[in-house]
């Protein structure tokens, strides 16, 4: 890049505005354009690749592989430990957040770090950590066993794995909204009379409400999709504990390409929902600041 | 509220009893779910002692493993700073139509799975895939070999770096950068004495975040590596094989390198939280 490319549209374009507010500010053709380039050849084409190798199987072909009774159990497996690991992480989220942003306690500062140790530590670190906390005779599995829980290689398994995985989406998207509520109505509700509690939740909770969706929903839809945490305490039994990920490591392992990437359509579908999702609470809530 | 004294607790503030239930089922949920697992690697890693941990790290194929997980983020990271450079100055400094559109494909590698992202290569440069015989004519390997690995881990952290800069560059506005470039400034000159200052510390941040997965990347690297030792093998992918051949003290030995990293990697962002609170405003996954 040399300050030629640059200060070189500038020039040219400022004579033809393209756009009713034009930036005064150099670069923008080359910008995007490096941009959408490389968003292109990074995402979009691969991700086209699938949607076009999944298109070469016959609809009757596409559902025989994306809707089997094994590929069903692993969705079922998927979304269902994805959603209650997203509920726990709901509750403490918020509980954390909570204790993060009113209190003051020693260590704090610790505490605070440690909530994003799930985005720093190697998913496959996590796992195989978990796995051994968690076996028959492992340090917290071996406290479980004797009270009839299996932990370990078992769809709790799965979900111990992504309460790990999704806790910081729900803490790091609840946390600005919280430190930013003002204080003034909850002043007033507790002038007013309002217990505590009946503050808390009355007038806390409903405006956390679009943040706590939020987050719900980026930990769910990170859950789907994880796979390092959870293969080494999953089991990976079929039919019980085989994660829908894994199902097309399978696939891809037998070399039944087109099956692989079916399962991938519809795990790409349900991604694109949830963002889709995402967006319009997000929107929904800028509608009330 | 020096004139409510009479009031032991201001009425925003929840009773002591609410506080320490509050914090011990916090400390509690936090201290199972994520100090656990960590003392857990460490105490696994070093179960035979030191010396068989640090044998574990030295050998030929873990040291290999831990050049290509270096050379994969020495690729990464850069790449995927310059596009968020790119995203950020295009977004944040200019008007065009679409730009939430960009914004959202940008995040889209952060809700797709990462085996469905190492899966899209295969599909692509795979034997099967696109340029799959193209590829063998001309005796290049990607799937199975270094590139893929690269190619899946900027993938999974694309949207790092741009989403960290994105925010950051749109909340200082186009001022400075457009008195900078009345005076005559060039573009370039401007990005480097205007805007490169102004941004630096978010940069690093993203940079941090990015190096943390780009390391660390499991699932989609997994599926385009092809586990050979020694050659394609990355960190997180030598820990599970050891694992897996329930070489246990070896396995947790190189997780435990990876956990040291990531608490470098939590400290540097800790301090970088205080120092420069801004920085936080990007919140990036």
């Amino acid at each position: 890049m040399t300050a030629e490319t640059i200060s070189a549209p500038r020039s040219s374009r400022s004579r033809r505005p393209l756009f009713r507010r034009r930036s005064a500010i150099p670069g923008f053709g080359l910008t995007l354009g490096v941009t959408l380039t490389i968003l292109s050849l990074i995402v979009l084409i691969p991700l086209s690749a699938i949607a076009l190798k999944a298109s070469t199987l016959s609809p009757a072909q596409f559902a025989a592989a994306a809707f089997s009774e094994r590929a069903l159990a692993a969705y079922r497996l998927s979304f269902g430990t994805a959603l209650v690991a997203a509920v726990i992480n709901g509750v403490f989220g918020v509980l954390t957040t909570w204790a993060l942003v009113r209190y003051e306690f020693p260590g704090k500062a610790i505490v605070n770090a440690l909530v994003d140790l799930p985005f720093a530590l190697p998913t496959a670190v996590a796992g195989i950590a978990l796995a051994t906390l968690y076996s028959p005779n492992g340090w917290v599995g071996q406290y479980l066993t004797p009270l009839g829980i299996k932990a370990a290689y078992n769809p709790v398994g799965v979900t111990i794995a992504l309460i790990f995985i999704g806790l910081p989406f729900v803490v790091r998207t609840l946390e600005p909204v919280m430190r930013d509520l003002s204080a003034d109505v909850e002043e007033a509700a507790a002038s007013l009379g309002a217990s505590r509690i009946a503050t808390i939740a009355r007038v806390i909770l409903p405006a956390l409400g679009p943040a706590w969706l939020t987050g719900f929903a980026l930990a769910f839809a990170r859950g789907v999709g994880e796979y390092g945490s959870v293969i080494f305490i999953a089991g990976n039994m079929p039919y019980k504990s085989e994660i829908a990920p894994l199902l097309i490591i399978i696939q891809l392992e037998q070399f039944e390409y087109a099956n692989a990437a079916a399962i991938a359509v519809v795990m790409l579908a349900v991604s694109f929902l949830m963002l889709l999702v995402i967006n319009a609470v997000q929107a929904w809530s800028r509608r009330f600041v | 509220m020096a004139s409510q004294t009479a009031r032991a607790r201001h009425p925003t503030e929840d009773p002591l009893w609410a506080k320490l239930v509050v914090l011990g089922l916090v400390l509690l949920f936090l201290g199972l779910v994520l100090v656990l697992p960590l003392v857990a690697v460490f105490a696994e890693a070093l179960r035979k002692g030191v010396q068989p941990a640090l044998d574990a790290i030295n050998h030929p194929d873990a040291i290999a493993a831990i050049k290509l997980s270096l050379i994969t983020a020495a690729i990464t990271v850069p790449f995927n700073a310059l596009f968020g450079l790119c995203a950020a100055w295009a977004i944040a400094k200019h008007h065009f139509p679409g730009k939430p559109l960009l914004i959202t494909l940008i995040d889209l590698p952060f809700s797709v799975s990462p085996v469905v992202a190492g899966l899209m290569y295969v599909m692509v440069f795979g034997l099967q895939g696109w340029f799959g015989e193209r590829l063998i004519d001309h005796d290049i390997k990607i799937i199975f070999a270094v590139p893929g690995i690269v190619l899946a881990t900027i993938f999974v952290t694309f949207p790092f770096i741009a989403r960290e800069l994105i925010p950051l560059m749109q909340e200082q506005g186009v001022s400075e950068e457009e008195a900078a470039v009345s005076m005559g400034a060039s573009g370039l000159y401007t990005f480097w004495r205007v805007t490169a200052p102004n941004v630096r510390w978010g940069l690093l941040y993203g940079v941090l975040l990015c190096n943390a997965r780009a390391m660390g990347e499991f699932g989609a690297v997994s599926v385009v590596s092809g586990h050979i030792r020694g050659l394609t093998n990355t960190m997180p992918l030598h820990v599970e094989i050891l694992y897996n051949e329930y070489d246990f003290v070896a396995a947790f030995a190189v997780a435990a390198l990876l956990c040291l990293l990531a608490i470098v990697t939590l400290v540097l962002k800790g301090i970088l939280e205080i120092a420069q609170p801004d920085v936080k405003r990007g919140g990036g996954h």
